[in-house]
């Protein structure tokens, strides 16, 4: 990394409009920014990484995010004197210094800059696409006609399971390692054989993203190398405390203190979670109760929660000792099991104090068989979750309304409906189970003192 | 899934273990019936001879070398070297980033230590053993994985809410059909879209298979491109709140799913899981089978007609019912691809492999190793002949003990006089049949293409540096 970091003079990259708009960021820029400019143009792009990422866990049609991610743009990264280019490759070099920090950050600033690249990239002209490839010297071939013709079968078939139109002879298809589109793989969304895949043009983003993560991917480890071994050192006294106060700059209230100064008691909590838990956490608390058992997922949500809501570290293990121990003994839980819940709170292992996660974050997770954990509205079926919804003494025309939103994909706004159903008063929205319980007992016991996050604007972190 | 996650970096503290393992998912499972496990199936004692006389190292290293211990001067002399192993002692002792140099360093450190189980890791840029010396920020390189197979772990636990036969880690020759199925399924996808060569499938020794794809393509794959691999064999979308289990995408399958479909489930489930499983036969099973029709009507003529029906003792009940339901579900009057999707959504529920995708999408997911011997059932992790799966019988697997007793009464079988102690310790017992098994199908094709690619890197290097040279 080469910035040079001036308070005034600055000087201008050559960003002439004969290029694209759009950058693979392969070379660091070695232009000057003054440090307001580069904690600003940082901040800025987190703005629009995190709006990005709020519209992804509410599982916006892809329409729908193109929209919203040259709004976004539009709102946040202009720049008043015509250096469009430069705030966008400073910022991303700023964040990529934030973010490669741990297998966690980079993880999501490479899924938010890809979502970010990939739809900037489809919402550009066909000639603009075009002049991108050529400018990065993107090699790609369509096929032939004849081989077309020959896996025609194949790819018909493909469109068809994603409902899309059939492919015919006007059709072009690029073939490319399958390595190059992960996404794609992974979707099936293109017909794959003895390692090609074959991807349609009107998945060139995908292509064309694909190598985008990848390059992000491998900077990203070489970038915190280069952090580790040289920059965080040099530049300790200018760079670095910029860098550290904008990692843990979440734009949201932070639950991982367990923000209620309160400590909540061990006895109430059965009585907390008829009242105060959210449907995901009240589920994986009963579910417990009942079964003596959660699997990892659910231990990790619950537990982090519960720590969150200010359950200590003691009566942690004691009440998750007191259930598991039940069905499997207390020496087999020790032994086993009483290590993650001290991970939890920071005493073991990296000693990291771990965050309780934020709706954004259990509703993109994926729970699979025996699993409990996620969240009710996205992940039940519609019967179970009218079950649900039902044992809270909840009417048939607000449980109605609730499956309305889900059915709309709008989770947190069902789980807002549901908060507003149970307590009789109105919530600014529902985007962390702690906000929930917090706003909950605000409600429920207002002779505790409460300066309650007024932040909630903005959305909170995926940490 | 959630916190705490091992990765390449913060890996270091050996207590983390549990989580990086392959067998993490133990943890969730209750203990193990133990009273049909024969006392004398394992011992330490075994154990001890086994890794003695009959485990077979150099091939073990011949393998895991890739190539690399041979004269070329392509060769990466350090590769093996640079290998993690891990080993599970008694009383549940973790040893992580074990390594060796060559075959008798292996030979001695296991038969030293005679460890419960051992753990293949990843190839990291750097001697394991050393990782230390990197680890500190000043230094430029950091301690990362660099290669590593492909793997895929299948377990039958997480197939406990479709069979009926037995629970949690047994298994019977009812169930088994469920991991030819996924070995079927697994191995021609990988082949025929993936267009991988090199893959070696392991009974686990217990309840599962294990795989390992070693093309030089796989093992260079990133953590992304095996995640994306992973998920291509993602159908079953279910939870424990969400009876729909499967979502097989738009108005016709994939390519690769169809496939599977018409080879391989379809043919399973008609002939042997449904009368294996009795899937039909119980109102509670089929109940939950019926669980997945959206339409009521069809629901409601099908429990009418079975719950009245006395015929429930016999074994082909599922099959006849099958039958009357797909009729139901095909016919005229309802046709509508919806209806028709239903009888494909419920077959890959009931058979569809159920990979262990963490396993899967880390470089350095540590996977026991092939011929290690599972300390609760005795039996050796002997690999499997894909080709051949639907014979492959676990129950049938030798135990240590079953080896120690061949090896202390049989006579060797070669008259090789040039073998030397070890092949003919191993030719008296049934354990030679899987180590020809793993040399013939693996072993010889993989080293062939090895030397081939050795060559052609080194080729390349020496183009490179030329070119370098003329400038
Ligand atoms: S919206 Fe958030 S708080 Fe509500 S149930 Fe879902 S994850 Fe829990
Ligand atoms: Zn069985």
């Amino acid at each position: 990394m080469d910035f040079r970091v001036a308070s005034t003079r600055r000087l201008s990259s050559g960003g002439s409009d004969a290029h694209s708009r759009l950058s693979f960021y392969l070379t660091a820029p070695t232009l000057e920014v003054s440090l307001e400019e580069f904690e600003q143009y940082a901040l800025d792009r987190l703005r629009v990484l995190k709006g990005l990422e709020e519209a992804l866990s509410r599982g916006r049609r892809s329409e729908e995010l193109e929209a919203l991610v040259i709004d976004l743009w539009r709102k946040y990264m202009r720049t008043s004197n015509g250096s469009d280019l430069n705030k966008d490759i400073i910022s991303h070099f700023v964040l990529r210094l934030v973010y490669c920090r741990s297998d966690e950050l980079r993880k999501w600033f490479l899924s938010m800059e890809s979502s970010l690249f990939r739809n900037r990239f489809h919402s550009e002209a066909p000639d603009d696409q075009k002049r991108f490839l050529e400018d990065n010297e993107l090699p790609y071939k369509a096929i032939s006609t004849s081989d077309f013709e020959s896996i025609k079968d194949k790819l018909v078939q493909v469109a068809r399971s994603l409902n899309q139109p059939s492919p015919n002879a006007d059709s072009t298809f690029y073939k490319v390692p399958f390595e190059e589109v992960p996404e794609l793989v992974a979707g099936r969304k293109v017909y794959i054989h003895k390692g090609q895949a074959y991807v349609p043009s009107t998945q060139l983003t995908f292509l064309v993203a694909g190598q985008f993560r990848s390059k992000l991917s491998k900077a990203l480890v070489l970038t915190y190398r280069k952090w580790m071994s040289v920059i965080s050192e040099e530049e300790s006294d200018r760079l670095a405390p910029i860098v550290e106060a904008l990692s843990s700059r979440y734009l949201g209230p932070d639950y991982s203190q367990g923000k209620i100064k309160s400590e909540v008691a061990l006895q109430d909590m059965d009585d907390l979670a008829k009242t105060s838990f959210p449907l995901c956490m009240r589920h994986l608390f009963f579910k417990l109760r009942e079964e003596h058992h959660l699997k990892h997922g659910g231990r990790q949500q619950l537990g982090l929660f519960l720590k969150g809501v200010g359950l200590k570290l003691e009566d942690a293990l004691a009440f998750w000792r007191s259930e598991f121990g039940q069905k499997m003994g207390v020496e087999r839980f020790d032994k086993e099991y009483a290590y993650n819940i001290r991970h939890n709170y920071g005493k073991e292992g990296k000693r990291t104090d771990y965050t309780p996660f934020s709706c954004n974050k259990i509703i993109l997770s994926t729970p699979g068989v025996g699993d409990h954990h996620g969240c009710p509205y996205r992940h039940f079926s519609e019967e179970n979750l009218r079950a649900a919804l039902g044992s809270m003494h909840l009417g048939v025309r607000i449980v109605d309304e609730i499956l309305e939103k889900v059915r709309n994909r709008h989770y947190q706004v069902a789980c807002s409906l549901t908060f507003e159903a149970t307590h009789g008063s109105q919530t600014i929205g529902i985007n962390h189970p702690n906000q929930y319980f917090e706003q909950s007992r605000k409600i429920l016991q207002p002779k505790v003192p409460q300066e309650l996050a007024n932040d909630n604007t903005e959305t909170t972190t995926a940490s | 899934m959630g916190q705490p996650h091992v990765d390449a970096m913060e890996v270091d503290s050996s207590r983390n273990v549990r989580d990086s393992t392959t067998d993490y998912m133990q943890v969730d499972e209750l203990p193990a019936p133990e009273q049909n496990k024969p006392a004398d199936v394992f011992s330490p004692e075994y154990l001890r001879l086994y890794y003695s006389r009959l485990f077979p190292y150099s091939d073990m290293c011949k393998w895991l070398s890739y190539g690399n211990d041979g004269k070329h001067p392509g060769c990466d002399s350090s590769y093996l070297n640079r290998r993690e192993f891990s080993f599970t002692l008694d009383h549940d002792i973790y040893v992580r980033y074990v390594s060796f140099r060559n075959a008798s360093e292996m030979e001695s450190s296991i038969r030293d230590r005679c460890p419960y189980k051992i753990d293949i890791g990843a190839v990291y840029n750097v001697d394991p053993a050393k990782r230390t010396a990197y680890a500190s920020s000043g230094s430029e390189k950091v301690f990362a994985p660099v290669e590593r197979e492909l793997v895929f772990d299948v377990d039958m636990t997480d197939y406990d809410d479709i069979r009926f036969c037995c629970t949690g880690a047994d298994i019977c020759l009812k169930c088994w059909p469920l991991m030819t199925i996924a070995i079927k399924v697994l191995d021609t996808a990988l082949r025929e879209d993936f267009g991988f060569e090199h893959i070696l499938w392991v009974y686990s020794g217990r309840r599962g298979v294990h795989c390992w794809v070693c093309d030089v393509k796989a093992r260079r794959l990133t953590n992304e491109q095996r995640a994306a691999v992973a998920e291509y064999f993602r159908v079953y979308k279910g939870n424990e709140n969400n009876t729909k289990k499967v979502s097989l995408g738009g108005s016709a399958m994939h390519p690769s799913l169809l496939r599977a479909y018409v080879e391989v489930l379809r043919p399973f489930f008609e002939d042997q899981i449904l009368s294996n499983q009795g899937l039909l036969q119980f109102e509670e099973r089929y109940g939950k089978l019926l669980d997945m029709i959206q339409d009521d009507g069809i629901v409601a003529q099908a429990q009418d007609r079975w719950q009245s029906s006395r015929r429930s003792s016999e074994t082909d009940v599922s099959v006849a019912r099958w039958k009357q339901l797909k009729n139901l579900l095909e016919s005229g009057k309802h046709k509508g691809s919806g209806l028709r999707r239903c009888v494909e959504e419920i077959i890959f529920s009931y058979t569809y492999p159920r990979v262990d995708f963490e396993v899967s999408k880390h470089m350095n997911h540590l996977l026991k190793a092939p011929f290690c011997v599972h300390p609760k059932t005795g039996r050796i992790c002997v690999p499997i002949d894909a080709e051949e799966c639907d014979r492959f019988d676990p129950t049938a697997v030798p135990t240590v003990a079953d080896l120690i007793e061949e090896l202390n009464k049989g006579e060797a079988s070669l008259s090789n006089v040039a073998q030397n102690q070890k092949e003919r310790d191993i030719s008296k017992t049934s354990l030679m049949k899987s180590i020809e098994l793993f040399r013939t199908q693996f072993l010889n094709p993989l080293l062939k293409s090895c030397k081939a690619d050795v060559e052609n890197s080194y080729t390349e290097k020496l183009h490179n540096t030329q070119t370098k040279l003329d400038w």
